[in-house]
């Protein structure tokens, strides 16, 4: 094949995925990456209200300083099961098993992922997991925090701690064969003109990620293990009286779960790329700095779990290495910060929703990422540490980071998902909402933190409660903000108006086919003879055969249909 | 792009048995190590409480049978070996050889868990099942010859390692077992050739994995403190 | 890029199937011996772990083939095996510097 020539272009693909085949069986036993990918939508999106609700018990409980509204052993179970649920069953799958499923092959012009049957397998796993663990709530919940402390986890707690544990470890494998599916797919699987260096910033984000799922789930996996057996059995693992160290625990639980975070918001910085070239109109700023930004945070995020054990008995010395390194991951994540501010200089920059989720996102993500560096400043993590200032810190980065970037991804890609248009006005509204709701909920919290409020406590000294009583009613802010979305996404699937094949009129390969795509993506395979983001001025783009007079659309359709 | 009749056995989103090929083996190479790190937290456990408790390891560890450890161990690499000779014989058409080389993989492997079940028998015996996992049989080290210097509560340290690391790579033989019975029938259909069998060797590469992590598990349980005991 | 991705298949002779496994016989044999043989300071663990490592690495050149795969096969083990590393570097960074300080 030549290089692309251009269609006229098709209201919408008379097949598309959704509608080339029907029935409940049809979705259940498909291997299209596109409905897995709506399979995945459906169920982060059940366990992220769920985990909304328990975050809305615990700000009513604080909002008053007595411990009035949930005893302390029921709130230690809400904030608990708040943080697994979140974590484990929202966060973690959010983009890569959403967007990610839906987007890696499209971007890269492949048919499907490399393992079909093994993605959908995936699903499954990380239902049984959910269910699992949903039983673990339901039959009385679990009460050790999201971190499973040994030994409190392995011997005092008389709560579910097992079978919850045993949910999280079944879900980690539906993130491992996520991430060796992105990893061969992108090695194997791209089109004929595909290099490495024409990938948008979408795949190295989500390649850097899968490398943190393939290379840490699996010490969680054999860490909860055997946080099973000592708890069944009493062996010793973690038990000093046998000689056994409760420590090494905490550093096989950091091992993944500090790189987890980077999970969770790695690909929400690809998402973040997209948009601020996209919405700039402009190549992004030092593109393979931004790229290699990527793996530099896989490979680094891996150095520095031990900021996690500063107050913990681990031994100084050790604390020292990890305090430097601390700083030292902060320097990719600091060179994605510069090169998008320099993207949006000069550019034509519209304000349109997925951009204001992005432009959110740079601004939170700066301050949750600084807030990280004083907590990684050793003796100031000594008076911060199990405090809000920390609860405040991650939330700026988990929330204000990596939800923030899912809604956006989520918004710009939905013409592509669903092939409709969600309100534009109702999207930019909401946007706001959720960013003065959010920052309303956890800007007090660092105040509090650091004024000395502890975390995890039901009850609290009367002089912490103005900044409590800010905090909840910022949450209830952001939850409506939160819910507007939920109720106009569902409803434009229905009423919105048909979005055509590239409503942005962006260069990308995922909008070089109809919207929604053809069950193999694309009618015939594609060859890429652009570069990423390549917005030629018009003139250009007629020259090189790119641009049609008379279309509003700057980028051919590949294939006709 | 060339358009040669498609092989019954490609799958409709790759473009060639070549590409198929290339995927499913970096496939399985990533998921080895996903795997490697999965027994790496147990070595790491090992490592560390082996440097706290040289005697107590060591006078546990000379109670393991070292007979039986070294047939397994010859088991296992013999099991590798026509495992490697499948592979060959897939990859060179001989269909006879391809089925007896994985029948007797099967069978090795299953002679090294028959071989497994009777040393964890002899600890039901001697009341070295670690902890309260045998509900009214508690752990008893009075049974275990201690080295000077060796404290009796860390004997158990040792026993929960050999019975994670042990049970674990116990749990990936029988895994491999019912992946070769799968591999089994279909190459007595005559599913493998020349052309295609990537199948097999993939399998071969995780069993073999196996293999690699027993190679470790036999010096690190059976044979290091065996020249204290004199 | 299935063009790019194109590389022909080696075939490892049987002759060296059987010399590697002939090999891998000895080392247990040896590791074994060794085993019962009463070595100054800590040889024993490192003869132990030497001849494991030369067996493993045996298995993974010849029986899986990696002596003759692409350069990305030889990049995904070693990355196993450096993040193995970092696991066990920093995690031993905390243990064996914990007594340093003396803490009164
Ligand atoms: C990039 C995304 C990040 C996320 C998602 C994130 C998330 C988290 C989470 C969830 C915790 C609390 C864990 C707990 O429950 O105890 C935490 C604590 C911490 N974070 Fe971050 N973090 C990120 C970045 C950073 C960075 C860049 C640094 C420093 C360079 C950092 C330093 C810390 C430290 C030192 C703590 C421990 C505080 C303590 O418990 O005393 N974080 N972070
Ligand atoms: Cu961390």
């Amino acid at each position: 094949m030549k290089a692309p020539e251009t269609f006229e272009i098709p209201a919408a693909a008379r097949v598309n995925y959704i509608n080339a085949q029907y029935g409940l069986k049809s979705w259940l036993l498909t291997k299209d990456h596109k409905r897995i990918a709506l399979l995945y939508l459906g169920s982060i999106t059940f366990f992220f209200f769920i985990g909304g609700l328990y975050a809305m018990m615990i700000r009513l409980e604080l909002l008053t300083p007595q411990g009035d509204f949930l005893s302390s052993t029921t709130y230690n179970k809400v904030f608990t099961q708040h943080g697994i649920i979140m974590v484990f069953f929202f966060l973690i799958p959010s983009i890569p098993a959403t967007l990610g499923n839906f987007l890696v092959p499209m971007m890269i012009g492949a048919k499907d992922l490399a393992f079909p049957r093994i993605n959908l397998l995936s699903w499954y796993i990380y239902l049984l997991g959910g269910v699992i663990t949903i039983y673990a709530l339901l039959a009385g919940g679990v009460d050790t925090g999201w971190t499973f402390y040994a030994p409190y986890s392995t011997t005092f707690s008389n709560s579910y701690v097992i079978a919850a544990g045993l949910g999280i470890f079944i879900s980690g494998f539906s993130s491992i064969l996520t991430g060796l599916n992105f990893i061969v797919t992108i090695h194997t699987m791209r089109a004929p003109g595909m290099t490495w260096f024409r990938l948008p910033l979408f795949i190295w984000a989500h390649y850097a990620t899968s490398l943190v799922m393939i290379l840490g789930t699996p010490v969680i996996a054999i860490t909860i293990l055997l946080l099973a057996f000592e708890r069944l059995a009493h062996v010793g693992i973690f038990d000093p009286a046998v000689g056994g160290d409760p420590v090494l625990f905490q550093h096989l639980f950091w091992f993944y779960s500090h790189p987890a975070v980077y999970i969770m918001v790695l690909p929400s910085m690809g998402v973040v790329s997209e948009l601020i070239a996209n919405f700039s109109r402009k190549n992004i700023f030092g593109y393979k700095f931004v790229a290699f930004s990527s793996l530099a945070i896989a490979v680094f995020g891996f150095l520095v779990w031990g900021h996690h054990l500063f107050v913990a008995s681990q031994s100084v010395y050790a604390g020292m290495i990890f305090s430097f390194l601390s700083f030292a991951v902060a320097i990719p994540s600091a060179i994605k910060v510069f090169n998008w501010t320099a993207t949006l200089y000069k550019g034509s920059i519209s304000f349109d929703t997925p951009m204001l989720y992005a432009l959110g996102f740079i601004g939170l993500f700066t301050i949750g990422g600084m807030t990280g560096l004083f907590l990684a400043s050793l003796a100031i993590d000594v008076h911060v540490s199990d405090t809000y200032f920390v609860v405040a810190h991650f939330h700026y980065i988990m929330v204000g980071g990596a939800l923030l970037g899912y809604l956006g991804g989520l918004h710009y890609w939905w013409p592509k998902i669903s092939g409709r248009m969600y309100p534009e006005g109702w999207g930019r509204f909401s946007a706001l909402v959720v960013f003065v709701g959010f920052n309303l909920t956890f800007l007090p919290q660092f105040v509090a933190g650091y004024l000395g409020m502890p975390r995890r406590y039901h009850a609290y000294p009367p002089e912490f409660q103005v900044f409590n009583v800010l905090s909840s009613a910022g949450a209830s802010i952001l939850g409506v903000g939160l819910l507007i979305p939920l109720i106009y996404l569902v409803w434009s699937m229905r009423y919105g108006k048909r979005a055509e094949a590239n409503p942005w009129h962006l260069p990308g390969l995922e909008w070089r086919t109809a919207s929604p795509p053809p069950t193999e993506n694309f009618l015939i395979t594609p060859v890429v003879t652009w570069e990423a983001y390549e917005f030629a001025p018009p003139e250009e783009m007629q020259v090189i055969g790119k641009f049609r007079e008379g279309t509003d659309l700057d980028a051919p359709i590949i294939g006709k249909s | 792009m060339e358009h040669k009749a498609s092989h019954p056995a490609l799958q409709h989103h790759f473009e060639n048995l070549e590409q198929q090929r290339e995927a499913g083996t970096l496939g399985m190479w990533v998921f080895l190590v996903t795997e490697i790190m999965f027994f790496g937290g147990m070595f790491l456990a090992y490592t560390l409480y082996r440097t706290k408790y040289p005697q107590a390891f060591a006078s546990a560890s000379n109670h393991l049978s070292l007979p039986l450890g070294t047939i397994n161990t010859g088991v296992l690499i013999l099991s590798s070996f026509t495992m490697a000779l499948a592979v060959y014989s897939a990859q060179t058409g001989k269909r006879r050889g391809q089925i007896v080389c994985l029948a007797l993989t099967l069978l090795l492997g299953l002679t090294f868990l028959g071989i497994k079940a009777i040393e964890y028998h002899d600890k039901y015996v001697d009341h070295l099942i670690p902890g309260r996992l045998i509900p009214g049989r508690p752990f008893d080290a009075s049974g275990v010859h201690l080295l000077p210097g060796a404290a009796k509560q860390n004997v158990e340290m040792f026993y929960w390692i050999y019975f994670a690391m042990t049970g674990m790579h116990a749990v990936h033989m029988i895994i491999g077992v019912g992946l070769l019975s799968v591999i089994l029938y279909f190459a007595a259909r005559g599913r493998y050739g020349p052309e295609y069998h990537n199948p097999v060797e993939i399998s071969g590469l995780y069993w073999h994995f196996v293999d690699i992590i027993w190679i470790f598990l036999f010096p690190l349980l059976y044979l290091l403190g065996r020249h204290l005991e004199h | 890029m299935s063009v790019q991705l194109r590389m022909s298949e080696h075939i490892v002779p049987l002759r060296i199937y059987i010399t590697i496994f002939l090999a891998l016989l000895v080392g247990t044999g040896l590791t074994v011996w060794a085993g019962g043989h009463d070595f100054p300071g800590s040889l024993n663990v490192i003869i132990a772990l030497t001849i494991a490592v030369i067996k493993a690495t045996l298995v993974v050149l010849y029986f899986m083939h990696v002596r003759y795969s692409s350069r990305l096969i030889w990049v995904v083990f070693t990355a196993a095996l450096f993040w193995l590393g970092i696991l066990f570097a920093l995690t031993l960074s905390d243990y064996w510097t914990r007594g340093w300080l003396p803490i009164s």
